[in-house]
């Protein structure tokens, strides 16, 4: 099958690649220095969900961005063969996905193996996951959104701000603003946008610690409730992990190389 | 086969081809000229489906290349500047095309694998390597797998007269077979042994669209530069 062939080409190709060796070293040292430190796992999971929220999107989205454009050469070549350009581009995504998320489960797997339980860990992992797959998704979409690096890198950039902080401070200065109105259902669906702060509201949902969730996270579980909220929470990742693709696939289709 | 319907590209307000009509027979080898800009390598590329097909309509072997990418199975394609993965190596990259054609061992067409004598450099990465070099890898590429339609983008510019020769001969051996062959090319003294058929481009139109022979007849030259000279300097009358 040529579809896992192109796949296993980058992968491997990206599995070889320094920056990618270096994040996963760095994820590991992360994860081992904190879960090291701290004999609670749940308090340990916490720092570390703190880091890995910031981290793995920033890493995911940049990395996939700039290597997009880098194989724009990769991709002429394959379409000038009897390969459709959905299947390239979807290998593409596939390769990409997968060595990050490889490089987060044993950047981030193995410490919470070794130092943790997975009992505890178990939902971060999956939050770091989806997350790695979300922001490459959402890479795609911007490297394919300009024929420019630097402005591709910059939409990359601007995403990430978007939903790691700009996103989170909206929603309190929309709650401050309303707090007189019943805004509780409207609140917990713009929560539920977010994928990072979802991942985060997943994580603490499962680690049971309410106190921890934020107002955000406070009303979504008040609305959704602890399993319906996971439930819910993966799903809503899962979406942001496919939407942007398939929109960056219809650009790809009818772009001129 | 090809047949061109009505061709109009644009990018943006620039209008690359402008309803061009064609056809391309097989065993044929047909040259297309044109100054820079004038639209060829667009043409190509619409052909190769690397730009979108909008306006008009592209048939390969009767089948429009808007339908479906399995027509590119008949196609060899040696571009004008190949654009190669810098980290793959000659053998990785010869390798991989040949993983997405599928063709058995004994059906490839390995001559001028053979004559560039590649085979002893597969271990050099694509991007360490000449512009000579790497228009060989294309070359073979674009021979490799028997295609029906050879397209070369100005296949001889970065190549050594000794390997530029070896392409000429093969080019000839692959037309006399009955395969249609597309060049594109600025240097018109190279193509008189090639060629049968001259198509004349400029701002996105054809020309002049002309056997050989013809043309050498109407304009009275023994050479296709001399002739294509002539038409130019008519034109500009």
């Amino acid at each position: 099958m040529i579809m896992n062939k192109i796949a296993r080409f980058i992968f491997f190709d990206i599995l070889k690649n320094k920056i990618i060796i270096f994040y996963t070293i760095l994820l590991f040292i992360l994860s081992w220095s904190v879960l090291g430190l701290e004999s609670n796992y749940t308090k340990a999971t916490l720092s570390l969900l703190n880091v890995v929220l910031l981290v793995v999107p920033l890493v995911s989205i940049i990395f996939s961005t700039i290597y997009v454009y880098n194989s724009s050469q990769f991709v002429e070549l394959l379409l000038s063969q009897p390969v459709p350009r959905t299947k390239v581009w979807f290998n593409i995504f596939l390769g990409l996905s997968s060595a990050l998320v490889l490089a987060f489960i044993i950047g981030c797997g193995v410490p919470i193996l070794l130092y943790s339980s997975i009992e505890t860990g178990f939902s971060l992992m999956i939050a770091g996951i989806l997350l790695s797959i979300i922001f490459t998704s959402f890479a795609m979409l911007s490297a394919i959104s300009s024929r420019d690096k630097a402005k591709g890198i910059g939409i990359s950039i601007f995403i990430w701000v978007f939903f790691a902080i700009i996103y989170d401070g909206i929603l309190l200065v929309l709650m401050f603003q309303f707090a007189d109105y019943p805004i509780e259902g409207i609140m917990a669906t713009l929560a539920g946008l977010n994928p990072v702060g979802l991942a985060r509201i997943f994580v603490l949902l499962q680690l049971n610690i309410s106190a921890m969730l934020g107002a955000s996270g406070a009303i979504f579980q008040q609305v959704f409730g602890s399993g319906g909220g996971m439930g819910i929470s993966i799903v809503v990742m899962l979406i942001w992990a496919i939407v942007p693709f398939v929109l960056s696939l219809i650009k790809f289709n009818k772009k001129d190389l | 086969m090809i047949l061109v319907k009505n061709l109009t590209k644009k990018f943006g307000k620039f209008t690359a081809i402008d309803d061009v009509n064609l056809s391309f027979q097989n065993g044929h080898s047909i040259a297309l000229i044109g100054p820079n800009g004038c639209g060829k390598t667009t043409l190509i590329k619409c052909i190769l489906g690397l730009n979108v097909v909008e306006n008009g309509d592209i048939f390969v072997d009767e089948k429009s290349v808007k339908d479906d990418y399995l027509y590119r199975r008949n196609i060899g394609y040696m571009p004008q500047i190949g654009r190669y993965p810098e980290n793959m190596t000659i053998g990785h990259t010869i390798q991989m095309i040949k993983d997405t054609r599928k063709l058995s061992e004994e059906h490839l067409d390995t001559e001028l694998l053979e004559d560039f004598e590649l085979e002893k450099m597969y271990d050099k990465k694509m991007g360490n390597l000449s512009g000579g070099t790497t228009q060989k890898v294309s070359a073979v590429l674009a021979f490799m797998f028997d295609p029906k339609i050879i397209i070369l983008d100005e296949p001889t510019a970065g190549l050594d007269p000794l390997a530029s020769e070896i392409l000429k001969k093969k080019i000839i051996k692959e037309k006399n077979k009955g395969k249609l062959i597309i060049i594109t090319s600025h240097l018109l003294s190279e193509l008189d042994d090639i060629v049968s058929e001259i198509i004349f481009m400029n701002e996105g139109k054809i020309l002049v669209h002309q056997s050989v022979e013809d043309l050498l007849h109407q304009t009275n030259s023994e050479k296709i530069s001399e002739s294509i000279v002539t038409i130019l300097k008519e034109m500009k009358k």
